[in-house]
């Protein structure tokens, strides 16, 4: 079979073309998920071939399972030829640790861990300093410092156009500055799945792989393909607080504020992040299909469960200019 | 949304997935001038069509800015950056995402202020379908104009006229049926081959989504249900295989892939394909993949072809139909987009990309500028920002074109200033044989495989039952001759050529219009150096010394030595048998 599930049986193709014009009627019934494969894999095997240090900010959460796949998809037989990075606030759900571990050893990639170390042994923390601040220090400091450390002209990020309105104008080749910094005003015209990889030596590109594909697309490919997740993805019930109408997940005691009592709720996580920035949502979706059915429904944002987002209007852009992925 | 029963749930499920799995994707720009409504069109699209989550709609109505008119303004669940909301203009091409239980849609949403022409070209190039907006109130503009040309230079072939703000013409049938005489008569001009004109109010909500009540006169479907039903990919593309090699996997020694998306055609184990620049022929042997190997691999899947024989392939070389090759060619003429505040002038050193080729280029002449308000010819010097010119490229490398009018994916190029690393042009390929005034140099190069004409290498060498070469047998011309007549009695096509007191660049035009011709070349006293001979295979170059194992330089080896190394390197080309189809069949 060419593709089990992406692309429909042959018969039913040749039956409808028994001349010349097999490829354009082939092409023409080719899914929507089997282009948007082809697309990420050329994108990937693009900047894998003209940057010298790539690598690929691996987050641990469906997006990065997707992007890794096809990653895995791009370069097969041989192995991925990049490293995967992870930047670590080390405020992340255990089971996301966990799963990283045994998912980067058993197919056999290159991990790397980044702590903005500084930063925590002085006691960051989302309490103390804010949301905004928090993550400028553990998330974006911590990344910049990886990259340069590492010296990666190249970065990978699972980051979909439809995420968040700003992220609609991000190129698929972003360009970033000496100091990692995105200008919204100056960046490449991008035309046809032609890319321009010409940099300067502290100049960096971010690579942006699963533009086109959205919340329902990754969800239906991880289906499809049987991609494994966290199994926070999947509800279940756990032990929680309803915090400022967000449900938070709690790990041990000391995480509870003032006044509050831990609870058993059935939810799931939509997107992982931060534990205290990160809610989860009620669900009875417990396999990916019922996720599936579940996604159709909703009538809400992903990130909208995110503290990050909505500090202020325009608060991604924001972030996204001074480096943030 | 879905909403079932308990019971009908895992089917349904089931089946929705199913259905979902075989949508295919619409890729669409819209175009439209200050104040046509272009974002509210699309917020009114994606807010009618479920696409927009509640609480985006709670953001914008929680919002301090509200420019539409009315309650709510569509036009912020669409303008995302800072700069564009402070101003109240959308500055920058965005892409959004929707889907409807028949199809899934990309739009690029580009601006259509004055100085944007680049981002209307950078929206339209990757669309299959351009929307096109038109106030009721204004009729065409010379942005319209500008609009329909660019989208039909970018080769979209559907074009949707969305004739908005009827409920400000008080929803007259003849304001639409005026204004869609004049849109259709612009578009024949240009050459867009399908187009639909539909009458709607992007603020009421009139025929986007939903049919309007206030234009009975109109039966003709919604915006969104012509985007759903839409046959977009009529007659277009190159059926012919294209596949630029992108990288070459290779874990081990024993393993060799080339990876690439195809550009064009369709694959199977066993077919037959010639690499370029090299001209060797090869067979698939497997198309590998993740979860097994492929039986047919379709245009635009990005795949791994493992092939029969080990040829010399890399990054940039590109695998194609033997039957239907591309040009081959460092010259050749294009319309360009300039897209850099910095002008173009002429013979600025710049780089090109193409496929997976970047080369240094030069623009070596410009024919004429394109007024985009007129679509007049004009004369220039140079090109500035967002202007639009035929221009005429050289390369230092060979490129395999395709005009763009047959395949966008081998028939597009970006320019590159090599000092600020800036993308600076977008152009699409027009003639691939040689340019007016160039020299002999150009036409070499510029000679495909199997000659300018429809008969094909391999017809050629089906007929003479080899495969071209060339001996270069340096001052032995006796011993070319008796090799000549050797050669011919054993059945090939063959001929002496001696180069004495001819230039080199004479000499490579006549070596390659013989080996295109399909012949055996006896070249003796010529000098030619290793770029000179780079247009041809490896393969089929023969110097004595280089074909044995021999360590013997030139003038130690002696012609009887010489005699047989040569009919062995000729016997070499012999095609086998079973591969050697029909003499003179017609």
């Amino acid at each position: 079979m060419t593709h089990p599930t992406l692309l429909p049986p042959e018969e039913t193709l040749l039956s409808e073309m028994p001349d010349a014009s097999f490829s354009f009627r082939a092409e023409r019934q080719l899914g929507h998920l089997a282009t948007l494969e082809a697309e990420s894999i050329y994108i990937l095997r693009e900047a894998a071939a003209e940057f010298s240090h790539p690598v690929m900010l691996y987050s641990v959460g469906k997006d990065s399972s997707v992007m890794l796949r096809l990653a895995q998809k791009a370069f097969y037989p041989g192995k991925i030829p990049f490293p995967l990075l992870h930047i670590d606030t080390s405020y992340k759900f255990p089971e996301m640790i966990e799963f990283r571990d045994s998912y980067a050893r058993e197919i056999g990639a290159e991990l790397i861990v980044h702590q903005n170390r500084e930063a925590l042994e002085r006691g960051a923390n989302p309490f103390a300093l804010g949301t905004q601040r928090c993550c400028g220090l553990l998330k974006t400091k911590a990344l910049l410092d990886a990259l340069s450390a590492g010296g990666f002209n190249a970065a990978f990020g699972g980051a979909r156009r439809d995420e968040e309105k700003s992220r609609a104008k991000e190129r698929i080749y972003s360009f970033r500055d000496s100091h990692g910094q995105w200008d919204p005003k100056n960046q490449r015209p991008e035309l046809w799945n032609l890319f321009n990889s010409r940099i300067e030596k502290s100049e960096s590109i971010r690579v942006f792989p699963l533009s086109n594909w959205t919340e329902l697309d990754v969800w239906l490919y991880i289906h499809a393909e049987n991609i494994p997740i966290v199994p926070l993805y999947y509800a279940r019930e756990r032990q929680a607080v309803v915090r400022n109408g967000s449900i938070v997940l709690i790990y041990s005691p000391d995480e509870l504020l003032p006044g509050e009592k831990v609870q058993w709720i059935k939810c799931r996580m939509r997107s992982l992040g931060c534990i205290p920035c990160t809610g989860a949502i009620r669900s009875e979706a417990d396999t990916l299909p019922k996720i599936i059915e579940e996604m159709v429904s909703f009538r809400r944002s992903e990130r909208e469960n995110r503290a990050i987002d909505h500090d202020e209007e325009g608060s991604m852009e924001l972030k996204k200019r001074e480096g943030y992925f | 949304m879905l909403t079932l029963t308990t019971s009908e749930r895992s089917e349904s499920l089931a089946a929705f997935l199913q259905n979902d799995l075989r949508k295919d994707l619409l890729r669409f720009t819209t175009a439209g001038s200050v104040d046509d409504g272009k974002s509210t069109l699309i917020g009114r699209l994606l807010h009618d069509a479920k696409a927009v989550y509640e609480d985006q709609v709670a953001s914008v109505q929680k919002s301090k800015i509200n420019r539409s008119g009315g309650s709510f303004d569509f036009s912020l669940l669409t303008d995302g950056l800072r700069a564009e909301r402070e101003q109240g203009i959308t500055i920058d091409v965005a892409y959004r995402y929707f889907s409807t239980a028949r199809r899934k849609f990309i739009i690029a949403d580009t601006p259509g202020h004055e100085q944007y022409t680049r981002n209307m070209a950078t929206g339209a190039s990757t669309a299959d379908l351009a929307i096109i907006l038109v106030d009721a109130t204004k009729g065409l503009l010379t942005q319209t104009h500008r609009h329909a040309y660019i989208a039909s230079l970018l080769g979209i072939r559907c074009v949707v006229a969305a004739i908005n703000k009827m409920d400000l013409a008080d929803y007259r049938e003849e304001v639409f049926l005026r204004l869609q005489a004049d849109f259709l008569s612009l578009a024949s001009q240009l050459g867009i081959p399908f187009v639909h004109c539909i009458p709607i109010s992007a603020l009421a909500g009139d025929n986007v989504v939903s049919p309007s009540e206030n234009m009975p006169w109109y039966s003709g479907p919604t915006l969104l249900g012509h985007l759903e039903t839409v046959d977009f990919r009529q007659t277009r593309t190159l059926d012919a295989v294209r596949f630029p090699i992108q990288y070459v996997i290779r874990p081990d020694f024993r393993f060799r892939g080339f990876a690439g998306q195809l550009a064009s055609g369709s694959v199977r184990p066993g077919d037959s394909l010639v690499a370029l620049p090299s001209g060797q022929e090869t067979r698939v042997k497997a198309i590998v993949g993740f979860d097994g190997n492929w039986n047919r691999a379709v245009a635009p899947q990005s795949l791994t072809l493992q092939l029969e024989n080990e040829i010399d392939l890399s990054r940039g070389d590109m695998l194609v139909s033997p039957s239907n090759l591309p040009a081959v060619s460092r010259s050749f003429s294009g319309t360009v987009v300039w897209l850099s505040p910095d002008p173009l002038t002429i013979r600025k050193a710049l780089l090109l990309k193409q496929t997976t080729r970047l080369v240094k280029a030069r623009v070596r002449r410009i024919r004429h500028l394109v007024n985009v308000n007129t679509l007049e010819q004009e004369p220039a010097e140079n090109l500035e920002m967002n202007s639009i010119a035929e221009v005429e490229v050289e390369t230092n490398q060979p490129l395999f074109l395709d005009s763009y009018a047959i395949s966008r994916a081998t028939g597009s190029f970006i320019l590159i200033d090599p000092f600020t690393n800036a993308t600076v042009g977008a152009g699409m390929v027009r003639e691939t044989s040689a340019v007016d005034g160039s020299g002999l140099e150009d036409r070499t190069t510029s000679l495909p495989a199997g000659g300018l004409g429809d008969v094909t290498a391999q017809e050629r060498h089906g007929r003479h039952g080899h495969k071209p070469g060339v001996l270069l047998l340096g001052n032995r011309l006796k011993l070319a001759k008796s090799l000549e007549r050797e050669l011919f009695q054993n059945g090939f096509e063959v001929i002496v050529l001696d180069a004495s007191g001819g230039a080199s660049s004479a000499l490579t035009v006549t070596l390659a219009s013989l080996h295109a011709a399909g012949l055996l070349v006896l070249c003796t006293n010529a000098s030619l150096s290793a770029q000179d001979l780079s247009s041809f295979p490896f393969a089929a170059i023969f110097q004595p010394g280089s074909a044995s194992a021999s360590p013997a330089t030139e003038q130690g080896i002696d012609d009887a030595k010489v005699m047989q190394d040569a009919l062995g390197f000729s016997e070499k080309l012999r095609l086998s048998p079973e591969s050697k189809p029909a003499r003179r069949e017609h």
